[in-house]
């Protein structure tokens, strides 16, 4: 195909802050946004550390109803969705909705409003048959995640394909990468896509709890992730949503729009392994990085920076430094890689998207944010994870990669458009 | 580019396990809407529903599946199983990225999730399942089916509630045609419990009738509102080349056509975008509406969801212009796994050559001016039509074709 689908516009609501600027300053900073929980009591729990967002709808301007409609994560969406048409420049007047399209990943949808209201129609929790009655009339929406890309769609005023994608953690790379098939395979012209999760709520910790995949370092949260770092014990929760304008490199070209970054490839496989558990190998994130690199036509020596999955978990950091040694052989010992996890928490199928983002700002300002907390490698994760500071370095081609329960691995290659012949 | 091929199917359906006995029992018009039997509706304002009876997890799942799955987890791991085998796919011999998995959900594993709920607010978090942490999002079964099957290739998980069948299918394709040897794909949906069905009747869409006969009559003067069911269909996509490889000789049709479009906001004063849909569906498919021998409509069964539909029907094909039917009058509707049941009944329709019935709607509104077919028709049918509507404005429609029949050709533009 002759298409090359390019980010033409930004939009994020991160831990630290709303907006692109502020987390990019946060990010590269080196800064944490990991706190002890403020939004219910964490005490009975295992781990009561999260990266939450200090986001409130109305001052972000959302109408009273449209906060009483929508459950965080559609509020988060729509947030960061407005940001990225703005910066992006495009005149939705001008544009044939038809051919606008959206793709909203998230893992686990609408799960805070579920849980509020399933507290009010259980009585907390005392009756089983719950009661009709206590239910608000907005609670279908938050049962059916689609609610997601609905309340995009309808900010952005899309009338092409429209989905919520949600393959648990790989939901914010695997969306954009079906909006850029879909811009590719010519179903849109234009995709707003991005991702969004808003997951700190009791059930949610409760559950990572019972599988112990959530750090329980709870007197020290505001350095509780420690990606690549022999003390790690587990992922940091977080929340936050990212999203993109998404349109062919002669579209952009042609209005004269700021390009950011080409999607050059994308793949995802799976491990067929496990619903929680990673094969030590890295085979199938090393094959999902191979298949993105060949459509990028790029090969390792390429590679300028490689945003890590990097949760946290024993695990994950090893089976992932395997999957970088498999599939870029000696570059993966020299390319800097860094997980943002490590400042702004795991927002589940939310952070694909903002660790995309977080590639296409390193691109754009040379400069590649660093892992925090990394004081002591663990001697299994033995490349350059760029710990503590950021490091100042053109980024021409850039490689995201995600993991998820499920066993989807996903990755990603961006790249500057303007270091490539057309 | 070469066809890509239905050569797999697996039916989970209120009306029958399996697609012997789903078929059977669709072309005898009984329908399978009965009171709730899984809960006690008594409390609630609506008490029907088209539940999948008769379904034993432990014939075919192990042991070990059952604590960490919910039923609609079990329907579609088996609905795979059942898929892949009228398929004859040996995921062995096929190459090791080779076969992926794509399923739409609308909800996820509610059941599941109501019961982790009632755990936590009831008696504490350390009384939450180790399982809840996959066993209810809307990938479970994605996962689930690619870890039994072994299916590493390039997967994925929709939600885009009832059109999520058809889309998943079309995601597929797309894989397909992107060089991936074989997908399993579609939707099975559905997890009963008060909880998720307080969540429903939230929505306000579903009929407040006791008569399973009156309940939910799409098109009809009576229309007021739907039954929610439990079910779907999960089918194995391969591109015509690769089945004739394989040694395959027939399939059960070709994925010929998809488009999805979504409606503006409610209030907007823009047009609907389901009419659009069919249009561009139709175009993929290079077929002319008046190659389309019958449609399986969404059938909302709320008045004016009814209107829009029949108001895009007739704007395509003309007053009474195309034999419409919704065989989901008989089962409900499905979620994301109403549109895939509606695919499957399509593509059967293709192979046995006789339309399902619309059952129960007794009287069509004049003004639709529908060709609703209520009692089975016989006849050649080359091309089928499914649409299918998801809540908040998603619409989808894919048209699929008996490939290699002469008659298909009349129908056909010239390539």
């Amino acid at each position: 195909m002759n298409c090359r689908v390019v980010i033409t516009g930004i939009g994020v609501v991160a831990p630290g802050g709303t907006g692109t600027k502020k987390f990019w300053d946060l990010i590269s900073a080196g800064r944490t946004a990991t706190r002890r929980i403020t939004s219910f009591d964490p005490a009975p729990f295992r781990s009561q550390t999260a990266a939450e967002c200090d986001f409130g709808p109305a001052a972000e301007g959302l109408s009273p109803q449209q906060i009483r409609r929508m459950d965080r994560a559609a509020q988060l969406a729509v947030v960061s969705a407005r940001e990225c048409v703005e910066d992006s420049g495009l005149d939705l007047q001008v544009l044939d909705p038809a051919r606008v399209g959206v793709t909203v990943g998230s893992a686990v949808g609408c799960t805070m409003g579920l849980e509020e209201e399933y507290v009010v129609v259980s009585d907390g929790g005392r009756i089983w048959q719950v009661d009709e009655r206590y239910a608000v009339p907005h609670l279908f929406s938050y049962f059916v995640p689609s609610s997601l890309a609905a309340e995009v769609a309808w900010t952005v005023g899309a009338e092409g394909p429209v989905a919520t994608v949600s393959t648990g953690c790989t939901s914010g790379l695997d969306s954009v990468g079906q909006a850029v098939e879909l811009i590719a395979a010519g179903a849109a012209e234009v995709m707003v896509a991005g991702a969004t999760d808003a997951p700190i709520s009791p059930i949610t910790v409760a559950c990572f709890d019972a599988i112990k995949a959530t750090t329980p370092r709870n007197d020290e949260p505001a350095t509780a992730s420690r990606p690549f770092d022999r003390t790690r014990n587990g992922f940091v929760l977080g929340e936050g949503s990212a999203m993109f304008v998404l349109e062919d490199l002669e579209h952009a070209r042609k209005r004269g729009a700021h390009v950011y970054a080409e999607i050059a490839g994308f793949a995802s496989r799976c491990n067929a392994f496990h619903m929680t558990g990673l094969r030590p190998d890295g085979k199938e994130m090393a094959e999902a990085i191979r298949v993105a690199m060949a459509q990028a036509k790029a090969v390792p020596a390429d590679i300028d920076y490689i945003n890590a999955h990097g949760s946290g978990t024993t695990q994950n950091d090893r089976h992932e430094t395997a999957a970088f040694k498999l599939s870029l052989k000696e570059r993966a010992y020299s390319a800097p890689i860094s997980s943002i996890k490590s400042m702004i928490g795991h927002s589940l199928g939310a952070i694909g998207s903002l660790e995309i983002a977080a590639c296409a700002l390193a691109m754009k300002h040379g400069v590649i944010p660093p892992t925090a907390n990394l004081h002591e490698p663990d001697p299994e994760c033995d490349l350059d994870y760029v710990p503590l500071v950021a490091r100042e370095q053109r980024v021409g081609t850039a490689l995201s990669v995600g993991s998820g329960f499920g066993g989807f691995q996903s990755a990603m290659v961006l790249r500057d458009p303007e270091g490539t012949p057309a | 580019m070469t066809a890509t091929v239905v050569t797999g199917m697996g039916v989970m359906a209120p009306t029958g396990l399996g697609t012997r006995r789903f078929w059977e029992r669709t072309m005898a018009g009984q329908a399978a809407i009965g009171r709730i039997t899984a809960f006690d509706p008594e409390q609630y304002s609506s008490k029907l529903a088209g539940e999948i009876t008769g379904f034993a997890p432990g014939e075919h799942l192990t042991g070990r599946l059952l604590p960490q799955t919910d039923r609609m987890t079990r329907l579609a791991l088996v609905a795979a199983d059942w898929a892949l085998q009228d398929a004859a796919v040996d995921a062995a011999a096929l190459p090791e990225f080779g076969l992926g998995v794509v399923t739409a959900s609308s909800a996820g594993g509610f059941e599941f999730g109501h019961r982790e709920l009632d755990k936590l607010w009831r008696r504490g978090p350390e009384h939450v399942s180790a399982y809840q942490s996959f066993a209810w999002f809307y990938a479970v079964n994605t996962g689930q089916i690619s870890i039994r099957h072994g299916m590493r290739g390039p997967s994925g998980a929709l939600v885009t509630e009832q059109a999520g069948g058809l889309d998943a299918v079309a995601q597929a394709r797309r894989q397909v045609r992107g060089g991936v040897a074989a997908m399993v794909c579609g939707s099975v949906d559905g997890s009963p419990c008060p909880w998720g069905w307080v969540a429903q009747l939230a929505g306000g869409r579903i009929s407040r009738s006791e008569d399973p006969g009156r309940a939910y009559l799409p098109f009809d003067v009576d229309a007021a509102g739907y039954v929610p069911g439990d079910g779907g269909a999960l089918f194995v996509l391969e591109s015509e080349d690769g089945a004739q490889e394989r040694g395959v000789s027939s399939w059960h049709g070709e994925i010929a056509g998809y488009a999805a479009t979504f409606d503006p906001p409610p209030g907007s004063g823009r047009p609907p975008t389901l009419l659009r849909a069919i249009e561009l569906a139709l175009a993929d498919a290079g077929i002319d509406a008046d190659g389309i021998d019958v449609v399986f409509a969404d059938g909302a069964g709320v008045p004016e969801l009814d209107r829009a539909e029949a108001d895009a029907l007739r704007a395509v094909f003309g007053a009474y212009g195309v034999p419409v039917t919704v065989p989901k009058t008989m089962t409900g509707r499905l979620g994301g796994g109403g549109s895939a049941l509606d695919l499957a009944a399509a593509l059967l329709t293709l192979r046995h050559g006789e339309i399902p019935p619309t059952v129960n709607v007794s009287r069509p509104r004049p003004e639709y001016e529908l060709d609703l077919v209520t009692q089975p028709r016989q006849g050649p049918v080359s091309v089928a039509l499914v649409l299918a509507r998801g809540y908040g404005g998603f619409n989808a429609a894919m048209v699929v074709t008996r490939r290699g029949e002469n008659e298909l050709n009349s129908g056909r533009k010239a390539e």
